[in-house]
């Protein structure tokens, strides 16, 4: 029971996490059609611009000036990079956001190097909140829940009661409609893949020290966030959402379940064996196979209901 | 590529038949006659590079040609080479009595295999799903090569033994340079058969496809057989090119199936130019040769590899294949001389801006990984304190400068370009 109820939490803390980086994805996914892959290299840059503020000012400053820094950098990128590619067509966009991640990646060795670097929980943040069954909840953790509650009400708000919102909201079902009325779509083009850079680069704040700010974080979590854009489907925040907690709860309950297929299916492992790739397959702990589980997700859903959990249209 | 119209195959593929023969005699020039051995180093490029570029041929069978962006295509080269390791293993044993000519063909066959069985998943999709869903396998298969011992031995990945004593041509297979000759010959096959493979009916559908699917659907054809019979077809080439690595290093970890391989596929291909069949010959070559080279000098030279392609796809999505082939017209009306100053008036800038972007990467480089590893810069035997601030402003100065000139010279370029087509069109009128 204590067990469901910590994993629950920390499942609902890394699909919120998971949210902040998807959101923004899908945004700029629906809207512009491009495929961002510098998308987990903003939420790196994030973490380590944050490291580097954090050390100089403080925690908390970070927190407002490192997310800004992420949307300046995804304007730019937009306006300088996104721009000019675009008349070549929508893989071209994708390939000139693969290569940005490209250099991202290498470029953050160079200047922080390869191994992880030392960005913590801040000190008044690092204390157990309250004690579930004897386990403490870290009240960071609840921080990043507030910050990400935060975050929602705040997408939430600018897409339903402001003007740019409708717009974008206008956007996300019906592009050339948005265009065909007069409204300057490239404007919003930048100021969605700027906003989203910013949600990305937050991410990043809050994650480089829940997780581990390193040049491999990047792609570790990229392939994931992909995972949820697609699970929850296109156009759709609230599918995201869903998609994003239910990634999460599969990547924290796979770790604490210890049965196998082979159990499951109750015990035909037995006389397969576990020396061949079948009798391995079957034997293995969900524990183990964790790491593989959201792309099973993506993979089956994308065979069996392309257009994903909420999603209107086909990916 | 003569141009002349007196086309004879050998008068048309003169070139491609000098490169072979460079490609047959390059080992022998690097030949140490006194020891009596090949250079290790080259022979190793060059096989490399021969598995790359069956690997990019293949990956282009789906990008250019099909126009399917496969983020997982390492998955049918590795799974290949791990299938491979497991044949010679075989092989050792005594339970599968086949030469190891061979065994590349039945790593392809394998790459097969495994072509249809993902290539069922993702024919259905196109476009950006097609992208997400290869994706998809290809971390499948990459987490689970770390996770799964019985047929891919985990971290530690599957080794076995090349020499199995049995060959059609007599020939053991110890030395690397006997196994250079395998690829070699691998190579030119798979390519040709790629090649020849354009050429076909499901080569011009996969064409009509990837320019209009709709139209190819209402002639008749359906799209996604067309995609799936083309994957499956560049699985089985990309499983020849893990068959000739698992010979090659006699050992296949998970690096043969993970993302960076699949990524490099994309960088080859884009770059060597995907939209011409021997665009990723040259991507392949390219790389390898950066890969081999430049890495030795150059902390920094993924970010070279970085940003050639994030050039290539901002300003010549045709790659450099695309703009060799820009030039036949032009050559063809022998107007070439036109261009002779225009190209030399690029040089000055286009080598300064050069000089000032790898200068600024290096001194960058040097001020932190260089640290680490307590390595100073030095140039021509000049050392260079990264702590100045000389450097920097000359690294600079040589960019901003370089650049801007680089920019008139480049308009003067285009226009004189545009003088020679109009030119041309107007005379063939």
């Amino acid at each position: 029971m204590e067990i469901i109820l910590i994993s629950l939490l920390n499942g609902f803390v890394y699909g919120m996490l998971l949210f902040m980086l998807a959101s923004g994805l899908t945004l700029i996914f629906s809207m512009m059609g491009v495929l961002n892959f510098a998308h987990a290299g903003i939420y790196m840059i994030g973490a380590y611009v944050a490291f580097e503020i954090s050390r100089l000012v403080g925690y908390f400053p970070a927190l407002f000036i490192a997310p800004l820094v992420c949307a300046a950098i995804g304007a730019a990128i937009e306006v300088w990079g996104l721009r000019r590619t675009h008349h070549n067509g929508h893989i071209a966009e994708l390939l000139f956001t693969f290569g940005l991640f490209f250099i991202i990646e290498r470029g953050v060795q160079m200047i922080w190097g390869m191994l992880p670097v030392p960005y913590r929980v801040p000190a008044v943040l690092d204390f157990p909140l309250f004690t579930l069954y004897g386990i403490n909840f870290p009240a960071y953790r609840g921080f990043m829940l507030l910050v990400a509650a935060g975050m929602l009400l705040g997408i939430w708000l600018m897409l339903t009661r402001t003007r740019i919102g409708l717009i974008i909201q206008a956007s996300l079902t019906h592009p050339n409609m948005v265009s065909a009325l007069g409204h300057n779509v490239p404007r919003v083009f930048t100021i969605v893949f700027a906003g989203g850079c910013g949600l990305a680069g937050l991410a990043g704040v809050i994650g480089g020290n829940y997780q581990v700010t390193e040049p491999s974080m990047a792609a570790a979590l990229g392939p994931i966030v992909f995972v949820v854009v697609v699970f929850g489907g296109l156009g759709s925040l609230g599918g995201c959402f869903v998609a994003s907690i239910i990634v999460g709860m599969v990547q924290t309950f796979a770790v604490v379940v210890d049965v196998s297929l082979s159990d499951m299916l109750g015990g035909i492992g037995t006389w397969i064996g576990t020396k061949n790739l079948l009798g391995e397959i079957l034997s293995v702990p969900v524990a183990r196979i964790g790491p593989l589980l959201p792309y099973l997700m993506m993979v089956l859903m994308l065979l069996f209901r392309p257009r994903g959990l909420l999603g209107t249209r086909d990916t | 590529m003569s141009g002349s119209s007196s086309s004879s195959a050998l008068g048309r593929n003169w070139l491609w038949i000098v490169v072979l023969l460079i490609a047959i005699g390059l080992p022998w020039l690097f030949y140490d006659w006194e020891k009596a051995r090949h250079s290790g180093f080259l022979l190793t490029m060059l096989s490399q590079m021969g598995m790359m570029i069956i690997f990019a041929l293949s990956y282009n069978m789906l990008m250019g040609q099909a126009g399917l962006l496969s983020f997982g295509h390492a998955v049918f080269f590795g799974l290949g080479g791990y299938c491979t390791i497991h044949f010679l293993n075989a092989a050792e044993a005594g339970s599968l009595p086949l030469p190891l000519e061979i065994m590349p063909l039945l790593a392809a066959f394998s790459g097969l295999g495994f072509g249809i069985v993902f290539g069922y998943m993702a024919a259905k999709q196109r476009a950006t799903a097609f992208a997400m869903i290869t994706m998809g396998i290809g971390e499948l298969i990459a987490v689970a090569a770390i996770m799964f011992h019985a047929f891919f031995g985990g971290e530690g990945g599957v080794s076995a033994n090349r020499m199995i004593e049995r060959s059609v041509l007599g020939v053991g297979y110890g030395a690397a340079s006997e196994v250079y000759y395998l690829i070699l010959t691998w190579t030119v096959i798979a390519a040709l058969l790629m090649l020849f493979l354009t050429k076909t009916p499901l080569g011009a559908m996969a064409n009509a496809t990837r320019d209009n699917f709709e139209r190819a659907q209402f002639m008749g054809y359906d799209p996604r057989r067309v995609r799936f019979l083309q994957f499956a077809l560049s699985g089985f080439f990309a499983g020849l090119g893990g068959g000739l690595y698992a010979i090659t290093y006699e050992i296949v970890t998970f690096d043969a199936v993970a993302g960076a391989l699949s990524a490099n596929a994309v960088l080859m291909t884009y770059i060597g130019g995907a939209t011409i069949f021997y665009g990723p010959i040259l991507g392949a070559t390219l790389i390898t040769l950066l890969q081999s080279g430049l890495s030795l000098l150059s902390n920094a030279w993924l970010i070279y590899v970085g940003v050639l392609f994030i050039l290539m796809v901002t300003f010549a999505p045709a790659g450099l294949a695309g703009m060799i082939e820009a030039h036949g017209p032009i050559a063809r009306a022998g107007r070439m001389g036109r261009l002779a100053v225009p190209y030399l008036r690029l040089l000055i800038p286009g080598g300064a801006t050069l000089l000032g972007a790898v200068g600024l990467v290096e001194i960058a480089s040097f001020v932190t990984i260089g640290a680490a590893q307590g390595k100073s810069l030095s140039v021509f035997g000049y050392k260079i304190g990264v702590d100045d601030t000389m450097p920097w402003v000359i690294a600079f100065a040589l960019l901003g400068v370089g650049g801007a000139w680089l920019r008139i010279e480049i308009r003067h370029f285009a226009r004189v370009w545009e003088d020679v087509t109009a030119d041309i069109k107007q005379r063939s009128v």
